[in-house]
């Protein structure tokens, strides 16, 4: 650091958008790191599925699966449109 | 029975084997037997920076094998005589180690020595793997730099499920943070994530930080772990380190720029 860099203007520093990103980054693979693989390709088939008969869009539907001591648990949450609109 | 610390840090090129060359001579120097593995097979680095590559005979995969005893292939340092080298083979791959064979060789060690430092390769496969699976403890060395934090974090996961320890619900293994080539200057200008930020998004014990320092280099240079270098702010940053792990009280150190006024006037070092 010299006498120059007193006078330069000082933007957002590179830093605190570094712990932004790895704050969100680490937040989102800690979640995913003990999820099972088949995750993905499980929402992908029921979304599939369910949009088959009712109009939904890819988010609103979430697969979550969770962990403690002894029993695992899959949650499975369809947000529906508010004019259930049949598609036939 | 020895207490086994595994140097690891997923990312490569952070400082691990600088670091369990400065650890293990600093547990040696401390008055307690010490043995240091290089894990690394097929890239052996350790030798070099403990300055006794002209030395190695048989390496940990003639033990495994069996193809020499453990006394014929630890090497004794030259600097201190509490200390011992375990080097990696430089001929075969990663696959020579076997989780058996790992595990009777730091039992045998066990045995006889009081700590035990393991020094991980980079990544997570298999030499990662078995460095870390036996362990006690973990120092995670991180570099205040995006990848590495991430990498550090993935393999915080691993210590905490694929363990010795996690597998048979033992307490799990103390993790420890060594923040290196740490530039005070470079924080104070938003240049990079300093201690708190790299600590903030682990939450790990901080035992150390070592500055950016050229005296790394000089050591390596010449094969003395950095931490006999007692007048450089590495090595007596690597010294504060080991007598935290210890159990002295030591304030942190190089964590703020003590630069003075005419110092950021002119620049340099």
């Amino acid at each position: 650091m010299s006498l120059l860099d007193y006078f330069k203007t000082s933007k957002t520093s590179s830093a605190s958008l570094a712990k932004e990103r790895l704050q969100i980054l680490v937040a989102h693979e800690r979640v995913s790191k003990d999820q099972p693989t088949y995750l993905p390709q499980l929402q992908k088939e029921l979304l599939e599925v369910i949009q088959k008969y009712v109009n939904v869009d890819r988010n609103s539907i979430s697969v979550s699966f969770e962990q403690n001591d002894h029993q695992e648990t899959l949650e499975l949450n369809i947000t529906l449109p508010e004019q259930q609109a049949n598609k036939f | 029975m020895a207490r086994i610390i595994v140097v690891t840090s997923g990312k490569g090129g952070v400082g691990k084997t600088t670091t369990s060359a400065a650890i293990a001579m600093g547990l040696a120097k401390k008055g307690h037997k010490t043995a240091v593995i290089d894990f690394d097979v097929g890239l052996r680095n350790l030798d070099l920076i403990m300055g006794c590559e002209r030395r190695v005979v048989y390496d940990f995969i003639n033990v495994i094998n069996g193809e020499a005893s453990l006394n014929q292939a630890l090497i004794k340092d030259k600097n201190c005589n509490l200390l011992y080298i375990l080097a990696a083979s430089q001929t075969r791959d990663k696959d020579a180690l076997s989780q058996e064979g790992v595990g009777k060789v730091l039992e045998d060690l066990s045995k006889d020595f009081k700590y035990i430092v393991c020094d991980s390769p980079a990544g997570i496969e298999r030499g990662a793997h078995l460095a870390m699976y036996f362990a006690d403890d973990a120092f995670v060395v991180t570099n205040p730099e995006v990848s590495s934090v991430r990498d550090s974090d993935r393999m915080l996961g691993i210590l905490s499920s694929k363990s010795r320890r996690a597998e048979q619900n033992k307490e799990p293994i103390k993790e420890y943070l060594l923040l290196t080539r740490y530039s005070p200057e470079r924080v104070k200008l938003g240049e990079m994530l300093s201690v708190d930020d790299v600590q903030e998004i682990l939450s790990l014990h901080l035992l150390g930080v070592i500055p950016e320092s050229k005296s790394v280099l000089n050591a390596s240079n010449s094969g003395i772990p950095v931490i006999l270098d007692e007048k450089s702010d590495a090595g007596q940053a690597y010294a504060d380190i080991v007598a935290r792990y210890l159990g002295e009280n030591k304030p942190h150190r190089f964590i703020d720029d003590k630069k003075g006024f005419f110092g950021k006037l002119f620049g340099g070092k």
